[in-house]
């Protein structure tokens, strides 16, 4: 069977940045709530939706993503008339022309070899759960050129600022795309997500790379508001953009209550799919002592941990105290270090150094592999 | 094929009754066991781990999940070039009629075609329900170095109760002199681990032969493995030392779990150098509420705990409400405790749903509780 779209999982834009981490890799290929990638999420949301021809791009430090994702088989993708591509776009150029049209021009073969007449755009820096299927069709019925997903918040003055937001009338028509500048509490979040048919998406990078070669998807499409038919549509659930290192480590703590998580996750109805890392269940020691927390498998625990993440395959050793933390995958607390408000990156050894805080304003990072 | 030229026959056709409402609906094999496995994942990730390109997996009881289960081969890594584990039921034949497999060795005869196509050198033969890891190719370099017709694994068990199993009584050089199978009076302590390595040649024969003895019960223990003595051919006991675990009863299934709440625990399943693989269910990691204590447990992805988990092991999908207890237990996936409930020494079979405030199991009962049907609650 044939699926009417196929599915772009797009790069991050330049100014998006999660400070730190991100030397090792995209956004997309961070880990998430312990046994995630960020990009399970989109790539899930359009395997589930009966997209099964995915593009996800890639700007730069490829490894990770490429590990990840495979062949696709593990999100479900069909392994005959599925396919999914990692493409690359020229990382030699500066970051502000390494725009996502810039990405789509130079790989314009594979996507004039698509033959679905729609394409579903979705980045790979955002959380949330989203059935295509359903707004593929409320795109088609509502007759408009170009549907736009987005997100109402209020509390907009102090996050979302990397975001663009969308400016509706009341039928709900996008007059305008803007950056989030942070002046209002109440706006409503552009999720970076698209849907429109493949012929106008080919135009638009045509347009867009006629107007100048430092300009975006979003760009083209606000200079088009007035002349195309653009719509809003309104996403309820858990939605987070992880756009900064704070961002980030938001996003991990704002799923720690199974309640919360209910929101983003239906495992029965929309599994979020993953790379399997066969590691075994976890084991918790009769001294140690987890409370409100998500835990990986293949860890060992003897400390305490609370109100945090713990990633695959970590110790949490006797005595250690693991506090409002995301410590990724293969990290090791050692005796009675206190971690507090950290984001600790994969394979870090906290032996010698008993104390390593940051503030919840400001949470502290500690460098991937790093002994410290 | 190419990596050794030893082809491996897992016999997983057994029901395992002792394991009562657990074995209803499937085999042994492919009982649920160590939070995340089930007991075939064990001699199917040795054999990958160890090299070995092609399996067959014979079956007969209850066989519709564990066929599709062992056919998906990509979860062990069998399923590159030239490799492949292949499901075996009885099957009609040409020049055969339909019959089940009468006995272990009756069941690797039926598949002597099967197994020509590879054209092997070596044949393994194992159970499909036993939990240990071991290296096959170790094994196989032993049948080698001894110019061996069949190499017999055999581990050391405690002598008081060697008189439950198949003794292998050996001379100085490993050789095997004599097979008793549960005698009363052992001469020695050697148990069969129920792994064979066979020359395909030699066993062939041996196989047609037995096809035809009317008086034989085609079983490798009661009729090959006394032949190939009487033979006069090299039988050679292969020691294993490390964990195994061969679990027939409701309690020894438990102890096995249990056993993985120890942290010297020989079979070490974190052991990233010989990793037991499974199958891929997309679960949520395991959310530990803000009321929950946990007391030593061994607990894998998709669990949720509100509650007291003690001293016990929670497969996929396990819950654990807000106030429920539960206390040297194994969870078995997708049970479900509610509120309130308390479940002591009890092993709760796959997907079955404890209500609220009800109370399941005892802490000084002799025996560990099956629980294969929902416990009503409080409404």
């Amino acid at each position: 069977m044939f699926y009417k779209a196929f599915g772009i999982v797009n790069t991050t834009r330049s100014g998006i940045r999660v400070e730190g981490m991100q030397d090792y890799r995209p956004i997309g290929a961070l880990s998430f709530l312990g046994r995630y990638r960020i990009m399970d999420f989109p790539i899930s949301n359009l395997s589930n939706s009966g997209i099964d021809r995915i593009q996800v791009y890639v700007k730069d430090n490829p490894r990770s993503v490429v590990e990840h994702v495979g062949t696709g088989r593990h999100y479900n993708i069909n392994s005959k008339s599925g396919r999914m591509q990692i493409l690359f776009s020229d990382e030699k150029t500066q970051d502000i022309y390494n725009t996502d049209i810039a990405a789509y021009y130079e790989n314009m073969e594979y996507i004039d070899l698509m033959h679905q007449p729609y394409v579903v755009i979705t980045p790979s820096n955002m959380i949330f759960k989203q059935d295509f299927d359903a707004l593929i069709n409320q795109h088609t019925e509502s007759g408009a050129d170009i549907t736009l997903l987005y997100h109402s918040v209020d509390n907009a003055k102090e996050h979302y600022l990397n975001c663009d937001t969308l400016e509706l009338n009341k039928q709900k028509g996008v007059l305008a795309i803007e950056k989030n500048r942070g002046t209002a509490m109440k706006k409503n979040i552009f999720m970076d997500t698209y849907v429109m048919k493949k012929e106008l998406f080919v135009e638009l990078i045509h347009k867009a790379r006629k107007e100048s070669s430092m300009y975006t998807m979003a760009l083209i499409v606000n200079q088009l508001c007035s002349e195309l038919d653009v719509r809003g549509v309104a996403h309820k659930g858990y939605f987070a953009a992880v756009t900064d290192f704070k961002s980030y480590y938001d996003a991990n703590l704002s799923l720690i209550n199974i309640k919360d998580a209910k929101q983003l996750f239906n495992n029965e109805e929309w599994p979020i799919y993953t790379k399997t890392n066969d590691s075994c269940p976890t084991h918790y020691h009769k001294v140690g002592k987890v409370k409100a927390s998500v835990i990986s498998n293949g860890c060992d625990i003897e400390g305490t941990v609370e109100n945090s993440v713990i990633g695959r395959g970590c110790k949490i050793l006797k005595g250690a105290v693991v506090k409002n933390s995301v410590v990724l995958a293969e990290s090791i607390i050692g005796e009675d270090v206190v971690v507090e408000n950290m984001v600790i990156d994969k394979g870090v050894k906290i032996l010698k150094v008993k104390e390593v805080k940051g503030t919840p304003e400001n949470p502290g990072y500690a460098k991937r592999l790093d002994t410290l | 094929m190419k990596q050794n030229n030893m082809l491996a026959m897992i016999l997983a056709g057994g029901r395992g009754s002792r394991l009562h409402d657990l074995t209803n609906k499937v085999a042994k094999p492919a009982v649920s066991y160590g939070g995340k496995y089930r007991i075939i994942d064990f001699p199917l990730s040795n054999c990958a781990n160890s090299g070995i390109d092609v399996v067959g997996v014979l079956t007969q009881y209850e066989s519709v999940l564990l066929n599709s289960y062992v056919a998906a081969g990509g979860r062990w890594g069998l399923d590159a070039k030239d490799s492949g584990v292949f499901v075996l039921p009885p099957r009609e034949k040409a020049d055969a009629n339909l019959d089940v497999y009468r006995g272990t060795a009756d069941a690797i005869s039926q598949n002597i075609d099967f197994i020509d196509s590879y054209d092997p050198e070596y044949l393994l033969v194992l159970s499909g329900d036993h939990i240990y890891k071991m290296n096959y190719a170790k094994m196989l370099e032993y049948h080698k170095e001894n110019n061996a017709d069949a190499t017999i694994a055999v581990i050391e068990v405690p002598w008081k109760e060697a008189s439950r199993f198949g003794i292998m009584n050996t001379d100085e050089d490993g050789h095997i002199v004599e097979f008793e199978e549960k005698p009363a009076e052992p001469k020695s302590n050697l148990a069969s681990m129920g792994i064979y390595i066979f020359s395909w040649k030699t066993l062939r024969k041996l196989l047609i032969s037995d096809m035809k003895n009317e008086a034989s019960s085609h079983d490798f223990g009661k009729d090959i493995i006394p032949t190939l003595l009487a033979d006069n051919r090299t039988l050679m006991a292969y020691k294993f030392k490390g964990y195994w675990k061969d679990v027939g009863t409701i309690d020894s299934l438990w102890e096995a779990n249990m056993d993985l709440l120890k942290s010297d625990n020989e079979l070490n399943l974190d052991d990233r150098t010989w990793n037991i693989y499974t199958e891929d269910i997309a679960a949520l990691p395991q959310y530990i509420g803000a009321e929950a204590e946990i007391n030593h447990a061994y607990i894998t992805q998709g669990c949720i705990i509100e509650g007291n988990v003690t001293n016990s092991v929670l497969f996929t999908n396990a819950k654990v409400g807000p106030g429920a207890k539960v206390i040297d237990s194994v969870l078995m996936p997708g049970v479900e405790v509610a509120e309130g409930a308390v479940v002591t020494r009890a092993l709760v079979a796959d997907g079955v749903k404890i209500g609220k405030n009800a109370v399941v199991g005892s802490a000084d009962s002799e025996n560990i509780e099956l629980v294969a049907k929902r416990v009503k609650g409080e409404e």
